[in-house]
């Protein structure tokens, strides 16, 4: 067996073995899918119907407002007209009510306008205010066409409503969600490429302070290269990480089917929609489905996974070069910060850039450029592939990629071969630069 | 007696800082070689290069008639001054491991391991880990690792610090069955009684140069200074004080005695021992006479101190 299969093999079964990684292997998807049901329930219990007390001078709102008062609404109104508005200011409090709603009596309609008021305690979210907003200037609108004598339902029929339906020149209908479907795709792979390399990196870091404090160091390095040491075990961790992302992939496939199963189950009978209409609704639904499906496999499917794996393989040995000259040249983790932001900027500006500017423009000139960039290409570019990006770009990415892994390795290789037999000392950025010339 | 190791005219550099200026050393196959010199002298650069962990800047090293290259680092043994092992992983598989890497099959090192975890006694220790030995335990197996691949070259770097007596002896015992072995070994360390014990060979480093090699014996001949320590008991003590200092420099010895007799250090000069002899038996009883030979320590001091 070659040394560096052996240092490989040894590395992997050391992650494996290990306590916490076993622990965080099975519990993780457990935890994910935890969270998200938590959040679920979370969010479809109802909160406390909230009293909303309104006093109207002019009389024209309030029953529109009341009538809308159901049985499990956020909001209950109350019709408070014909008490004294300053008598429900000072009982707000009192009498529990989340706010009231003042519409003065004014001259005309116009005036009105912004004299109309809402007295609370609290802040009021913002979504709600407009909805009261709307509601009291479509009434006070369709009251002024009264006034003014005009047809509200030749209006009504007057308004233009426009849809604009996207197609490629190919004469193929697309689909408007479809971004955002593809942002996903691309997001999910160059955040899942962001993550791995945080922990992975992170595991390598720590395996060379390891080696360092444990002292075995100099007797590892005797006998093998510490380029081979290095090699073997980012290789050794990667291997150690594919694993567990393929282990959470099977158990999260198997929660997920066992949740739907669970839940499809339980979700159905409480649709009370009319049979005729669930029909309809099914068959719009099947062909919007159909239309998805169609679109998804006509995205650059081989080519997305050729390249995840592609800038995968590349931003990771990247960066973990990095992280185990860092490992290298500190003495303990706490050490290890003022060197690892430098590492960690890229990654999150990588993330940033994806999801504010390739959805915006994705072949727009930042993201271009971006996408070029060694540090930040396995996430932008991974974002922009399911928009289309040309060959020749992702060619010119990958060579720089790999251009700069190749680079990088023979400048951590250096720092890690002075470093790692360097202890006691907190070096500089001066001091790294001047073990290059070692 | 034929050479195993030569080091030539070795240089290494850290930046502007210069670890070794120009040494050589050579090393006879079958000694023990003493590698002495006080902290931050070179030794650990100059073990290093010889490890083939760092290179030098310049100079050469022949191992065994040949250029020192990849494939001797099996030939090689090393224990080095900062040592450990993988705290979590087991006795057994972690010495295999290591074994492997220097180039054993797995065969191999299980044939070494067993003599050896039989030879110290530690068989029982195979599948326990690290972290559950104490230090010295530890640093058995870490010798154990370090000679299991039956290197012609062994270095050992500090060997008995952190040893308690009973287990330096045992390794000291293991040093010299090595050497019956026909095994060459290089000694570097502090501890001079040790050099004095074991070492047939020394070299002195300080300040990055090589100050002193050779064979213990012809060292000290070298540094001897001709000097008697001399007891006697005379009636005429200001005669024989008189005759002395006319022809020698002469001073206050102090060794241990039954007797309550005068106590000289005499320096000779050029002068042959007998003469001081005749000198001192006209004038008394000579209870004690004695060459001073400088020990290890004494040359470390001399050469060393500023």
């Amino acid at each position: 067996m070659s040394i560096i299969t052996l240092i490989i093999k040894r590395e992997f079964i050391a992650k494996v073995r290990n306590k916490s990684f076993i622990v965080m292997t099975f519990l993780s998807p457990l935890l994910f899918v935890g969270i998200a049901a938590f959040v679920g329930y979370l969010s479809s219990m109802k909160a406390d119907t909230k009293r909303i007390g309104i006093h109207d001078e002019t009389g024209l709102f309030v029953k529109e407002f009341v009538s809308k008062n159901t049985k499990d609404g956020e909001y209950e109104y109350l019709d408070l007209s014909q008490i004294d508005i300053k008598f429900i200011k000072d009982s707000i409090t009192n009498e529990r009510y989340e706010g009231l709603l003042y519409i003065p009596k004014t001259a005309n309609s116009k005036a009105l306008e912004n004299k109309i008021q809402f007295i609370s305690n609290d802040s009021p979210s913002i979504s709600f205010i407009e909805s009261v907003q709307d509601e009291i200037a479509s009434k006070l609108t369709k009251a002024n066409y009264q006034t003014a004598n005009l047809d509200t339902l030749a209006i009504q029929n007057a308004a233009a409503n426009i849809t604009i339906n996207l197609s490629k020149s190919s004469g193929e209908q697309s689909l408007k969600g479809l971004n955002e479907i593809k942002i996903a795709i691309g997001g999910a792979f160059g955040y899942l490429i962001m993550m791995f390399i945080i922990i992975y990196g992170n595991m390598v870091m720590r395996s060379v302070i390891e080696e360092k404090t444990n002292r075995i160091i100099e007797i590892i390095i005797s006998s093998v290269k510490p380029f081979q040491l290095m090699m073997g075990k980012i290789i050794g961790t990667s291997l150690a990480g594919i694993l567990q992302f393929f282990i959470w992939a099977i158990v999260g496939l198997l929660l997920m089917v066992s949740a739907s199963l669970f839940f499809g189950v339980t979700i159905s009978p409480t649709a009370k929609i009319p049979p005729e209409m669930l029909h309809v609704a099914q068959q719009e639904f099947a062909a919007t489905a159909q239309m998805y499906i169609k679109e998804l496999w006509n995205l650059p499917i081989a080519t997305i996974l050729i390249s995840f794996v592609v800038y995968f393989i590349g931003g990771y040995f990247l960066y973990s070069s990095f992280y185990a000259a860092i490992g290298a040249a500190v003495d303990n983790e706490t050490d290890s910060q003022q060197f690892l932001l430098p590492i960690i900027m890229p990654l999150v500006l990588g993330v940033y850039i994806g999801i504010f500017t390739v959805i915006h423009d994705p072949n727009g000139t930042i993201a271009t450029v971006f996408s070029m960039i060694p540090l930040t290409s396995p996430i932008v570019m991974l974002m922009r592939i399911p928009f289309g990006v040309p060959l020749w770009q992702i060619s010119i990415s990958v060579a720089l990629l790999f251009g700069t892994f190749f680079g990088v390795v023979w400048f951590a290789a250096k720092i890690y071969r002075v470093g790692i037999l360097m202890y006691g000392k907190k070096p500089t950025w001066k001091e790294l630069y001047r073990w290059l010339h070692y | 007696m034929s050479t195993i190791l030569e080091v030539n005219k070795v240089v290494k550099q850290y930046g502007d800082y210069v670890a070794l200026n120009e040494v050589s050393l050579t090393v006879p196959k079958g000694s023990i070689y003493g590698l002495l010199g006080p902290n931050g002298a070179g030794k650990t650069s100059l073990i290093r290069i010889i490890n083939q962990i760092t290179l030098p800047d310049s100079g050469e090293i022949i191992l065994d008639g040949e250029k020192l290259q990849p494939k001797h680092i099996q030939y090689i043994g090393y224990l080095p001054e900062e040592r450990g092992l993988y705290k979590t992983m087991k006795v057994g598989e972690q010495c295999l491991y290591l074994a492997q890497m220097k180039g054993l099959s797995k065969a191999e090192a299980k044939i070494q391991l067993d003599y050896w975890f039989e030879r110290l006694d530690i068989k029982e220790w195979w599948n326990k880990k690290i972290q559950e030995l104490s230090k010295g335990m530890a640093q058995k197996i870490q010798f154990v690792v370090c000679v299991l691949h039956q290197p012609k070259l062994l270095i050992f770097d500090e060997p008995f610090s952190g040893f308690d007596p009973v287990n330096a002896n045992l390794i000291k015992d293991e040093i010299l069955a090595l050497k019956e072995q026909g095994a060459t070994i290089i000694f570097s360390t502090h501890r001079m009684e040790s050099v004095e014990e074991l070492c047939d060979h020394i070299a002195l480093i300080h300040q990055s140069n090589k100050l002193i090699e050779g064979k213990l014996e012809d060292v000290k001949r070298q540094y001897k200074t001709n000097t008697f320590e001399v007891g006697i008991l005379s009636d005429s003590v200001e005669g024989l004080m008189y005759d002395l200092t006319q022809k020698f420099t002469v001073g206050q010895a102090n060794f241990k005695s039954l007797n309550n007799e005068l106590k000289l250090e005499i320096q000779l000069g050029t002068a042959a021992p007998n003469e001081l002899l005749h000198i001192l038996t006209q004038r008394g009883q000579v209870t004690h006479f004695l060459e001073k030979i400088p020990s290890v320590n004494d040359i470390f001091i001399q050469t060393v101190s500023p």
